[in-house]
């Protein structure tokens, strides 16, 4: 008998007591903040993403370009990788001496190590938590290029933060059924376990600055 | 592999063999209380431990307080993994037909050895001499490292505690900080010593100040990530209706694993499934709080089979039983599967604050351990017959629990298990004795007489031993039975004749 074939016949004969149909357990009341209004919401969020040691800056959609560019040069960015689908708006504010790597020509790991920052949009973001969720379409990217970098920067709208987790799950469904990948971040990389002392920026990013376009 | 498992753990129709097989770094392993009395006299460690389980505590109580319906919660976690075990044949060819339509190969493992060889030869087909691996539980049960290695393929652990305990050459105490056992000037010891011997040395002027020590690690590391051709993970959830695979982690490391290699396999034990991609509304609400104490930790990946110009474009899963279908087929001991390795059960503990992860003699320490243990590998050993009474039964671990897994219930049913398959004992001798004495009143009168015949030969004092009773009396007196017994006193006042 094939393993496959022994362990479903183990599985099965081990719940042989079970009575209840597949699909048919109680359903758990969905659990979403009804009362946080989105100003509620998006304070909350504004919130959450600081208390993770992230830079959180709330500005005018117009003021997205100047805000990057200022974040970049605060934190010394002299090179920055972007996603092949970003707005090209957001970086029009760069220096002239800031290099600009398009997404499609950083084509090896060590490219991407020796760049400074990377520029990306997301996809939720998640009040309560504190989280923005990539699916890594065009206009964030592959997933190593918001990993292998030091510094990202992320732009994210008002209206893509929801109040809780169960809200971002069901709102990227649609995303989950074209088997798109997922990453889930919430502040900088970071360890405890050097005697539960909090480092930050231990593979991932160090830095992680989420500009709210409002 | 060596023990021999015994028969199955309560009323199971039939025996689902075979058991997990107890792994060779654990035979001979000294039963709990031994274990840990040589652990509890290590004041450093239990120093160390007392302040990781309060700190933590004290993070997750905190996140816990933030959420008004976490019992709730708690009813809706334990619910939805009811569902997928209870119905677990569906659910996981769900799964393998999702993940095979998404891309990736799925693999079928009976036991650690098979899905050792599984793991094995996809690597060799690699041509490879090493690999990357995210901490994972699954993998240090069947020692998948140590298999690797035995075919000449290094395994790199890339978590900075699963670091430490790997370049120390120690085993892992702790399911969610591995290396708390150590502290920050062993840690700079060890890097300094080993990390020059497999890879990048560690800076000479090296301090034992934490974020220099993680720095190191990350140097370390990171030309081992960018080199990497074939990555090992576990996974936190495997979703049967998308396909869809969670690992749930804070330093980078694993998201290096999962995205920079061109070959993923992840080993994933059967009682991983959730039902449907909105299970993981309450799931990562419960994790993360239960866990580390966060509202939500640093970084979560999820990959759905094979995408098209990110990640790893060749991805393998292999669905493990090793002894689970065993648990699953005990109607009690099932909900121990429900179980989604947060650690909250560990920083609860009394006993587990105090004797730390290796005396539980697994890589499954603290009251989880010591359910799990003796359902997956049977109550042979004298390790698994002692974990269930490595408990004081107090409750704690069951109320932090955030699938409602009623351990204590679990462990008190395990030690009807030890003691019913222990046969005779001079502690069940005793006892049987004393069921026979006790029936019957001229029995007792009898067994008094003797009583207090050696009562009166003790003088009254104190008993310091009992031959056959070494465990009992070696850390209690007995009290030196009376001279007279009340039944004697009765008729010697009141009655007439001699008391009989």
């Amino acid at each position: 008998m094939s393993a496959r074939e022994e362990i479903l016949q183990r599985v099965r004969g081990a719940v042989a007591d079970v009575t209840t149909p597949v699909g048919q357990r109680p359903v758990a009341p969905a659990r979403t903040m009804h009362d946080l209004s989105d100003a509620g919401a998006l304070e909350l969020f504004a919130e959450r993403v600081a208390d993770y040691r992230a830079t959180v800056i709330r500005v005018a959609t117009a003021d997205v370009p100047a805000t990057v560019a200022d974040a970049l040069a605060r934190l010394g960015c002299r090179s920055v990788v972007v996603p092949s689908g970003l707005d090209p708006a957001w970086t029009a504010g760069l220096d002239a001496a800031v290099t600009v790597l398009p997404e499609v020509e950083a084509t090896s790991h060590a490219q991407l190590d020796a760049v400074d920052a990377v520029v990306t949009a997301a996809k939720v973001g998640i009040a309560v938590t504190g989280t923005i969720i990539l699916d890594h379409g065009p206009d964030q990217g592959r997933r190593e290029l918001t990993l292998v970098p030091d510094t990202h920067v992320c732009v994210i709208g008002a209206d893509q933060v929801v109040p809780d987790v169960p809200d971002a799950v069901a709102r990227l469904r649609p995303e989950v059924g074209a088997a798109q990948p997922l990453t889930w971040i919430s502040g900088p990389s970071a360890t405890s376990d050097i005697e539960l002392n909090r480092v930050e920026g231990v593979h991932g990013p160090r830095n992680l600055v989420v500009v709210i376009a409002e | 592999m060596t023990t021999q498992p015994s028969g199955p753990v309560g009323a199971s129709p039939a025996a689902y063999a075979p058991l997990q097989e107890t792994s060779p770094t654990f035979v001979g392993m000294p039963k709990f209380p031994k274990a840990a009395r040589a652990e509890l006299a290590n004041a450093q460690q239990r120093k160390n431990l007392r302040h990781a389980t309060h700190t933590i505590r004290t993070k997750r109580g905190n996140v816990v307080r933030e959420i008004d319906d976490w019992e709730a919660l708690r009813v809706a976690g334990a619910d939805l993994k009811d569902e997928a075990l209870t119905h677990l044949g569906d659910y996981l060819e769900q799964l393998e037909s999702s993940l095979t339509a998404n891309g990736a190969v799925v693999h079928w493992a009976r036991d650690a050895q098979e899905a050792n060889r599984i793991v094995l030869d996809i690597v060799q087909s690699k041509h490879v001499d090493e690999v990357v691996k995210v901490k994972s539980m699954v993998t240090q049960e069947i020692e998948l490292n140590e298999a690797l290695e035995a075919a000449g393929i290094n395994a790199w652990e890339t978590d900075l505690a699963e670091l430490i305990v790997q370049l120390g050459h120690d085993r892992p105490s702790h399911i969610l900080v591995p290396a708390i056992h150590r502290n920050r000037s062993e840690i700079r010891e060890i890097f300094l010593r080993e990390m020059g011997q497999v890879g990048r040395p560690a800076p000479a002027d090296l301090t034992d100040d934490p974020p220099r020590l993680a720095e190191a690690a990350r140097l370390h590391l990171r030309e081992k990530f960018l080199r990497a051709k074939v990555g090992i993970s576990g996974a936190n959830f495997a979703i049967a209706d998308t396909g869809t695979l969670v690992v749930v982690e804070s330093e980078g490391n694993g998201r290096m694993c999962l995205t920079l290699p061109e070959t993923l396999i992840s080993v994933v034990g059967i009682e991983k499934v959730l039902p449907t991609w909105e299970d993981l509304g309450p799931m990562l609400q419960l994790l993360p709080r239960s866990s580390t104490g966060e509202r939500m930790n640093p970084y979560t990946t999820m990959w759905s089979g094979v995408h098209e110009g990110d990640g790893p474009q060749e991805v393998h899963v292999v669905l493990l039983d090793n002894g689970r279908s065993h648990v699953l087929g005990d109607r009690l001991g099932r909900q121990a599967l429900r179980c989604i390795r947060c650690s909250a059960c560990l920083n609860v503990c009394p006993v587990y604050e105090r004797t730390g992860g290796h005396a539980y003699g697994s890589v499954y320490p603290g009251p989880i351990g010591a359910v799990l243990n003796p359902q997956l590998r049977g109550t042979a050993s004298d390790i698994d017959k002692s974990l269930p009474y490595a408990s004081s039964l107090c409750g704690a671990c069951f109320d932090a629990c955030p699938v409602r897994i009623n351990i204590p219930e679990l462990l008190v049913e395990l030690r009807g298990t030890v003691v019913k398959n222990a046969g005779n004992t001079p502690e069940s001798a005793a006892m049987k004795a004393a069921a026979w004495v006790l029936s019957d009143p001229k029995r007792l009168a009898v067994a008094q007489r003797a009583a207090t015949t050696a009562g009166r030969l003790t003088g009254g004092k104190p008993l310091r031993s009992i031959p056959g009773l070494g465990a009992w009396t070696n850390a209690r007196d007995v009290p030196s039975p009376p001279k007279e017994s009340f039944r004697q006193w009765w008729a010697r006042e009141r009655g007439k004749g001699d008391g009989r």
